[in-house]
């Protein structure tokens, strides 16, 4: 047995028979359980290294190799395939009572499959391409068959493709600048092409357009999965550039790039969640938001950069779990979720509403929410490096903060008299509550995650050493 | 050689300026079948013919994969969404332009990539180009597909004088072939009053 075959190839093989059924349930619970699996497999058995079990040995070899080339998963990257296989057995548990179970589920799990591959890929570089293939499976993943596509899904289409030619350019000038490293002008000209190509997968600014416009026209739920799992998986990869090149690492410009790019996201998502009035678009713009908190999260002392990066990953996925199940829910009850037809729909369904305005709430660092400490440490470390910087960062949040408020105040705006009906589902109603439970935890018991977090720095030689 | 690589980069202009002007989506299939054998001709530069030919082929299965499907799609979903202006005159003007900034900038990306050759550079900067040109002016899953197809075929002319690996050729075969089949779902997908 090898890891690569667990947690790659298994996933990606179980998922085909998983197209075949139509049950929403079995399906889900399939999926979710898989994961479980594979998330607790990669918790409790450390990866090259034997075990013996009464007579019987075994070991989880780290390798496999295919056409030439190696996919190989070491002891380092177990934490984080029992994070990301955690995580996404909540996300497929939650496709049964948000009605997206049949395609979240197969192609869900061919996705996270790909991806985990991404990781694990040598040349690290060919991770462009494995990304690439999972953004064209993501697609029938947000549109259904009885949905036209619109232009946001093109845009998704166009922008994250064309992502994957210039990371593989700037791969083959990378290793021209390590034979070469006194060539400043190749150095600068691999390192804007590789930026270039992250632009396009992180859809940094300005090449965020589409994020609001696919929100408007997809599943919530299918949305807020991609929301997390493509930036997440593309972010690891970008740091595994930095791991391997040094002068990439030790560039100021580089970190200025980022500090820039990142505090750009964090002001224009801020803002535009302030004044958006459709829901969807408000989650859009917090995600916007989030992955420039992950880009502002290079900016600080090497040995806290990485530590920041990947304690952005739990709460991410918790509050946009939380976000998108409690969307799915209001979209069943209307027609549109903007603003002016969503007014008053706490008094139905106060569950949901709380879910969604809580899970905004944590994205936008408020106290006691999952996101708060991690947002404090980032504000105060980049504080004690440039209070320009901090201000600008706080301006994001709080544009943040006031889309939640507003959102709030909207779903509360119950014409005078009308009472309490409350039409909450049972199913998501529990889901919806153990998540904003968890997001409570998570704001207030932030070291429970210490365990399985201390080991991530490891999977990189040299980043945040 | 070099007048037969010329002359190649000629075609690929012709097809990927074609692409981006004709509206008759046979037509459009037909020059991207010429453009496929185009970019075969100028891999086959740097690579042995029968890796070269996975360009070809696959390119070839992509074609048939949109062909069929466009067939069974009526001619009306099309045409519907405009991001710019669409006038034919329009469209060949910003083709010249493009085809003028390829021009000049193909020397300097000879001086990044030295060994390639001029014609294979312009070749793939041109379908490149025009190419994100295509995706600049429309929204329609057809039309975006071509787009990127043309884009991808100009990326991976030029990347082939620079990686020879197998496992690459063939990934990103998969690539083009998944953007055929997703162009497919997306050219059947649409709301259930509009079903034949």
């Amino acid at each position: 047995m090898s890891a690569p075959l667990l947690w790659i190839i298994l996933p990606a093989a179980l998922a085909i028979p998983a197209l075949l059924i139509h049950n929403r349930r079995i399906l889900s619970i399939f999926g979710g359980s898989l994961a479980v699996l594979l998330g607790l497999i990669a918790l409790i058995l450390p990866i090259d290294q034997a075990l013996q079990v009464g007579s019987f040995s075994f070991k989880i070899a780290p390798d496999i190799e295919i056409l030439g080339r190696r996919l190989i998963l070491t002891p380092a990257d177990g934490s984080l395939l029992a994070i990301f296989y955690g995580l996404v057995a909540v996300w497929l548990f939650g496709g049964e009572v948000t009605g997206t179970a049949h395609r979240l589920t197969p192609l869900g799990l061919m996705v996270v499959a790909l991806l985990v591959a991404s990781i694990a890929v040598e040349p690290f570089l060919y991770a462009a391409i494995l990304i690439e293939i999972a953004v064209l499976l993501a697609v029938p993943l947000l549109l259904p068959l009885n949905q036209a596509p619109g232009p946001g899904v093109m845009r998704f289409l166009i922008y994250q493709t064309l992502g994957m030619p210039f990371i593989l350019f700037a791969g083959w000038l990378l290793a021209g600048v390590e034979s070469s490293p006194g060539d400043l002008a190749l150095a600068v000209q691999s390192a804007i092409i590789l930026g270039l190509g992250f632009a396009f997968l992180l859809a940094m600014f300005p090449l965020y357009i589409w994020l609001p416009m696919l929100a408007d026209e997809v599943s919530p739920y299918a949305l807020g999965f991609l929301f997390w799992v493509l930036p997440t998986i593309t972010i690891i990869f970008g740091m595994g550039f930095l791991d391997r090149y040094s002068w990439l690492r030790t560039s100021a410009q580089l970190s200025q790039t980022l500090s820039l790019g990142g505090l750009l996201m964090v002001i224009t998502g801020g803002l535009w969640s302030a004044f958006q009035r459709h829901l969807s678009r408000q989650m859009a713009y917090a995600v916007i938001a989030e992955t420039g908190f992950s880009l502002l999260a290079f900016n600080l002392s090497p040995e806290k950069a990485v530590d920041a990066v990947f304690l952005l990953i739990i709460p991410r996925s918790l509050a946009l779990l939380v976000w998108a199940m409690s969307l799915t829910q209001l979209k069943e009850q209307v027609e549109s979720l903007r603003f002016s037809t969503v007014q008053g729909l706490a008094r139905k369904h106060p569950v949901t509403t709380a879910g969604l305005i809580l899970a905004h709430l944590s994205v936008a660092g408020f106290p006691l929410l999952a996101g708060f400490p991690i947002r404090l440490a980032l504000w105060e470390g980049l504080a004690s490096q440039s209070l320009g910087v901090a201000f600008w960062f706080l301006v994001g949040v709080l544009g943040l903060l006031t889309g939640a408020t507003r959102t709030l105040a909207v779903l509360v705006m119950a014409p005078q008299g009308s009472g309490w009906e409350i039409h909450e589902r049972w199913g998501p109603g529990i889901m919806i509550g153990i998540g904003v439970i968890s997001l409570f935890l998570l704001g207030i018991f932030p070291q429970i995650l210490r365990p399985v977090m201390a080991n991530l720095p490891a999977m990189f030689e040299h980043l945040g050493k | 050689m070099t007048i037969t690589a010329w002359i190649v980069s000629g075609l690929v202009l012709v097809t990927s300026g074609g692409l981006l002007i004709s509206r008759d989506w046979r037509l459009e299939l037909g020059l991207l079948g010429l453009q496929y054998l185009g970019v075969f001709w100028l891999t086959s530069l740097h690579w042995p013919i029968s890796m070269a030919a996975i360009k070809l082929v696959t390119g070839w299965m992509a074609i048939a994969t949109l062909g069929i499907t466009r067939l069974n799609v009526k001619e009306a979903e099309e045409g519907t969404k405009q991001l710019w202006p669409q006038g034919r005159l329009f469209r060949i003007f910003t083709a010249g332009i493009v085809t003028v900034i390829v021009i000049t900038a193909a020397p300097s990306v000879e001086e990044i990539i030295p060994g390639i050759g001029l014609p294979v550079i312009s070749g793939s900067l041109i379908l490149m180009g025009l190419g994100m040109l295509h995706l600049g002016m429309t929204v329609q899953p057809f039309r975006v597909i071509l787009g990127l197809l043309t884009v991808l075929s100009g990326f991976e002319a030029l990347y082939a004088a620079l990686e020879s690996s197998i496992l690459v050729a063939a990934m990103l075969s998969t690539v083009n072939l998944g953007l055929a089949l997703v162009g497919a779902y997306l050219l059947t997908a649409h709301k259930p009053e509009e079903s034949v």
